[in-house]
């Protein structure tokens, strides 16, 4: 018997809150946790109060043992954060639970994550204030201080070292608004997007036009994880954990941006290590959600999974290509960060379970392999992949 | 008209125990960088310790304050009330190969929507704010003549 979790853990339940405009939820933040978690733990057909641990990611404000507290939950034996690299951190946050599963800390791990702005001020946007010091000294006072500004420089440097076009963003976007025209759930459901309004949108710090961004929004996500063995006597098809990784390259945490491999989504020694776990490749992926805070990330991202070479960027992002069903490389096939909801990358994690489990809103037909990436472009990343009972 | 590239009421820098050297430097139209001791290997952003060797023998070395650029971006979206009405303006990310390939934050001079060139030579030009409570200065870069 190896030591490797592959297929020991798979997810049982789902569960999401509505999903709102940031600001705007009409519940308190931990209100919208405990929704969510019941949910999933619902969908899974699991009483609430038999969870035993809870796993988060991006300095999540919803405490375990308050959470533990509200459900009335027997007794408590996880609980983790996944630190540091903010929605880079989701699938770190299952791999996390997973291993506290695999490795006997816990049964029953719920992972979470929960947003509500209103409440707290706007995530990702420091406090306003006159003097700065430390890392925030070398860019606020030019000018560099949102999320998007952040990553702007390495995608400019990653289209320029290898001569990527604007279509190639483009096509991400069309690709994630034509899927979410199918989920009703999509906070952009109605309200497609063409290449003229994508073309036509302002730039918000180039090459990001408006549509290559995330939108932000208040709610919260869950999912249930248990053993692959539990998984089988539960409702749904299980959808087994093959693999799960986090982390980044050497010195990906130097500040003022001096990471010495600059021009990348920080997957380059995830993605061996990602493949390796899961006995799978590139080319036996079925369908991808690949976390978008900006289009250019996700571009990165597929090519430092190995879908593409990155000198063959501008020939394989096509929209077409990204479309499910049909397409070669499904992507995003509940409309992702950019036009579903962003809930900072969970709903694509759970996006990829309901591929699994057959219930996407754009199927993949035979779909068993499902893979996540998260982050991308900070540090740590993570990225996961789920199959079917046929990929043990 | 001001003498500034972005218009006032962005957080000034404030200078903290690990990189007075850099802060106070800049306002003697000097660029000091952080090199170690004991191996000579360069840093940016400072650290307490060498990343090369792990030597706490971490000085500051002045430099010349030229440079290519390694990269760049043409900000649109106003990211704070002071820019409401900036407008464009470029942030650009300069490589200096005589310090061992560290990097600097910057903006670059000139007009906010000229073309920029990946690896073209810049120089620094040194942003003093004396009206400031406490003075600063910031590193700005501009195309470099040629020569």
């Amino acid at each position: 018997m190896t030591a490797t979790m592959r297929g020991r853990v798979a997810v049982a339940g789902v569960g999401e809150t509505a999903y709102y405009k940031r600001g705007q939820a009409p519940d308190a933040e931990f209100k919208l946790a405990l929704e969510a978690i019941v949910r999933a733990c619902q969908d899974a057909g699991i009483d609430p109060k038999t969870v035993d641990g809870f796993a988060s990611y991006s300095n999540d404000r919803s405490d375990p043992s308050r959470l533990a507290a509200a459900l009335g939950c027997h007794e408590l034996r996880f609980a983790n954060m996944q630190w540091g690299g903010g929605g880079g951190g989701g699938s770190g946050a299952i791999a996390n639970a997973a291993a506290a599963i695999h490795a006997g800390l816990a049964d029953t791990v719920v992972v979470f994550r929960a947003l509500a702005q209103g409440q707290f001020g706007r995530f990702g946007q420091g406090p306003r204030r006159n003097a700065i010091s430390g890392d925030g000294a070398y860019s606020v006072p030019y000018g560099l201080m949102s999320p998007a500004q952040m990553f702007a420089m390495k995608v400019v440097r990653f289209m320029h070292e290898h001569g990527v076009e604007q279509s190639a963003l483009r096509a991400i976007s069309l690709a994630c608004y034509e899927h979410a025209q199918h989920n009703p759930r999509a906070v952009m459901h109605g309200r497609p997007l063409t290449e003229e309004a994508y073309d036509a949108s302002r730039w918000i710090v180039e090459p990001f036009h408006l549509y290559d961004c995330c939108m932000e929004n208040d709610g919260a996500a869950a999912m249930v994880l248990v053993s692959a063995e539990r998984a089988r006597d539960l409702a749904h098809k299980p959808c087994y954990v093959l693999g799960a990784v986090a982390g980044s390259h050497y010195r990906a945490g130097a500040s003022v941006h001096n990471t010495p491999d600059y021009a990348t989504s920080t997957f380059k020694t995830l993605a061996p290590r990602l493949y390796a776990m899961a006995g799978v490749g590139p080319g036996d992926v079925d369908v991808l959600q690949s976390y978008e805070n900006f289009t250019g990330g996700v571009l990165m991202s597929i090519v430092e999974h190995g879908f593409c070479e990155p000198e063959a960027c501008n020939e394989f992002f096509v929209k077409e290509r990204f479309i499910a069903p049909g397409g070669d490389l499904p992507l995003n096939t509940s409309g992702g960060n950019l036009a579903e909801c962003y809930m900072h990358g969970l709903g694509l994690n759970i996006e990829a379970v309901r591929q699994i489990r057959g219930a996407s809103t754009r199927q993949v037909s035979d779909a068993e392999v499902s893979m996540v990436i998260s982050g991308p472009m900070v540090t740590p990343v993570s990225s996961c992949i789920f199959g079917s009972e046929a990929t043990l | 008209m001001s003498d500034f590239y972005l218009q006032p009421g962005l957080a000034q820098p404030a200078p903290s125990e690990l990189d007075l050297p850099y802060w106070n430097g800049l306002q003697e139209n000097v660029l000091n960088v952080q090199r170690c001791g004991t191996c000579q290997g360069w840093q940016w952003g400072p650290e307490w310790i060498c990343h090369h060797c792990l030597s706490t023998d971490v000085g500051f070395e002045p430099v010349s304050a030229t440079g290519v650029i390694y990269s760049y971006e043409r900000v649109w979206h106003p990211v704070h009330p002071a820019l409401t009405e900036q407008g464009p303006y470029l942030v650009v990310l300069v490589e200096l190969p005589h310090a061992g390939d560290i990097r600097m934050i910057g903006n670059l001079l000139g007009d906010a929507q000229q073309q920029v060139t990946i690896g073209a030579a810049v120089e620094g030009v040194f942003e003093h704010h004396l009206e400031a409570q406490p003075t600063y200065t910031l590193l700005h870069w501009r195309i470099a003549e040629q020569a």
